[in-house]
């Protein structure tokens, strides 16, 4: 069961580091910063409940603030780099996260044993859920509430004028500034609140897996979360639940039996993917009939 | 209403515009025409802030525009549109409007819900209105990129107008049209004007530009040759061996 569990709460944090990505994907900013917030959000909360002694809740949205606020500051110098670039450094800023995080020590003495983060060494004993009485239920639950706010703010949003400016931003820039869009408002925002949620992925994933270690942040967990809302597609956020599902779920989980091979195939898979459904998963054209299959079952069950 | 001194844009080693002078009256509609390269979209680049100005100065209602982001220029009341169409290709047509809708009367409430407020008041009733005016009123939840061309110039010219512009820069608006869809466009530039919008049209069709302008500018090589009515362009020489010196096809 806790295997399932497991599976599940993963599932539920990369959907949140998915949707990160999405909204700056909205903007047009493909971004490989994601996974450099997911660790300072992992981090930051990790201290405060570990070091601090905070309670979980407070924890998260302190990470979540701090987080907020160094997306806020990467914000403005991604303005200046576009397309590949904007790629290329947000991986040079995840990086740098991560290699900060490599050297980072903070040890303090609790009950006669030494916590803290531990530079190479990580930081294990992130034991908040255990030491609290928290059920491997319960921690599923409070991760899956968090994904569930999310995604329907983020389908909320989408559905007012904001999500529209966001959107025109993303397909054409110039056109947008020339019917009254702030483009700098729209993009450091979109950053800002990709930021925000990768921050609230990450302290939800310290406290679920129990130990962080540098190796964890790589670049591979930040094209993953480019990966999910592509696959999924920009349409809906639905989109990028399906594509974490489908690759965490099927690909990563389900083909273990294949050993080595399964990166293979799994390279395979999504390249298929993309070709038969270029615009994502759960494009436009699927959700219509998707609705419309719902319309016909509901109508013969009424009559 | 918009007053041009001097104003250059160097590309490199090409003199795209070379200090220009115009001034434009409130409530005019003022044409520029001039062949091809003359700098004609160059100047509407300027004037909208999509590129800097290399020397000289642009007023409008009294104010530099020197140093405003294209936004901060439409918040000015600065618009104009693209001469090859720069929809948002995957918003519906109705969002394409709604983005671009001028909103500093809304409340922040009205101007945040798109379901809620779409089934009634001001912000459904004004676009609604725009999409009447540009005969795009059943094509409201249509794919801008699904649209036919001239589906698609009107509801450029709509997008513009949205942002309640003082000034609305044309761009070539009727190049494609048939006889038809010019008449049509032609009605459309004159209902904005009643409206209180002042209109500079960049165009190279003459039936419009003669029919509709008070006043018009020629240029060529990035310069005015020529200014004054219409009537009194057609008869100018020089305006004449400008168009005609160049080859057959303009």
């Amino acid at each position: 069961m806790d295997y399932y569990l497991n599976l599940i709460n993963t599932i539920g944090i990369h959907t949140l580091l998915g949707l990160s990505a999405y909204i700056l994907l909205l903007t047009g900013q493909l971004s490989l910063a994601q996974a450099g917030f997911f660790a300072v959000g992992a981090y930051t909360a990790a201290v405060l409940t570990v070091i601090l002694g905070w309670a979980i809740l407070p924890a998260i949205g302190l990470a979540m603030l701090i987080t907020g606020l160094l997306a806020f500051l990467v914000g403005f110098p991604a303005l200046r780099v576009r397309g590949l670039m904007l790629v290329v450094a947000t991986l040079a800023f995840g990086e740098f996260v991560r290699m900060f995080f490599y050297n980072f020590r903070w040890r303090v003495i609790q009950d006669g044993v030494e916590v803290g983060p531990d530079g190479t060494m990580g930081f294990s004993e992130i034991r908040y859920f255990a030491e609290h009485g928290w059920t491997s239920w319960e921690v599923t639950s409070l991760i899956w509430v968090f994904v569930i706010m999310v995604m329907a703010i983020i389908w909320w949003a989408d559905q007012t004028r904001s999500g529209a400016v966001l959107r025109a931003v993303g397909e054409d820039e110039l056109a947008a500034g020339t019917v009254g869009i702030d483009v700098t408002v729209v993009k450091v925002a979109a950053m800002t609140a990709g930021g925000v949620i990768a921050g609230l992925a990450g302290s939800l994933y310290a406290h679920q897996i129990t130990m962080l270690d540098h190796h964890a942040f790589t670049v591979l967990l930040a094209t993953f979360a480019i990966a999910y809302p592509i696959l999924g597609g920009v349409s809906n956020v639905f989109g990028t639940l399906v594509a974490v599902i489908f690759i965490q779920g099927l690909l990563v989980e389900g083909l273990r039996f294949l050993g080595d091979w399964r990166m293979l195939l799994f390279g395979a898979l999504i390249i298929v993917v993309m070709n038969v459904k270029p615009r994502g998963l759960f494009d436009s054209q699927t959700l219509r009939w998707m609705k419309n299959v719902l319309r016909l079952r509901l109508s013969r069950r009424l009559s | 209403m918009l007053e041009v001194k001097s104003l250059s844009k160097n590309f490199g080693g090409v003199k795209a515009v070379w200090k220009l002078d115009l001034a434009v009256n409130a409530g005019d509609i003022f044409g520029v025409i001039g062949p091809n390269g003359s700098g004609k979209s160059t100047l509407v680049n300027l004037i909208s802030g999509v590129f800097p100005a290399t020397a000289g100065e642009i007023h409008f209602q009294g104010h530099s525009l020197s140093n405003l982001s294209p936004h901060a220029r439409v918040k000015a009341g600065v618009a104009r549109t693209f001469q090859n169409i720069r929809l948002f290709p995957g918003l519906t047509v109705w969002q394409n409007l709604w983005v671009a809708r001028n909103s500093t009367e809304d409340t922040r409430a009205e101007g945040i819900s798109y379901r809620w407020f779409r089934k009634s008041g001001p912000v459904k009733n004004e676009i609604d209105d725009m999409l009447e005016f540009s005969g795009l009123a059943d094509k409201g939840d249509e794919l801008a990129s699904n649209l036919a061309f001239g589906e698609q110039r009107r509801l450029e010219l709509a997008r513009a107008a949205a942002t309640k512009p003082r000034l609305l820069l044309l761009d070539e608006p009727a190049a494609g049209m048939n006889q038809e869809e010019v008449r049509d466009l032609d009605k459309r530039i004159r209902q904005l004007r009643q409206q209180g919008m002042t209109i500079i049209l960049i165009e190279h069709v003459m039936e419009l530009v003669m029919g509709i302008t008070d006043r018009i500018a020629v240029l060529n090589f990035g310069s005015k040759i020529a200014e004054g009515e219409p009537a009194a362009i057609r008869e100018n020489k020089s305006v004449q061996e400008a168009y005609l010196g160049q080859s057959e096809g303009s």
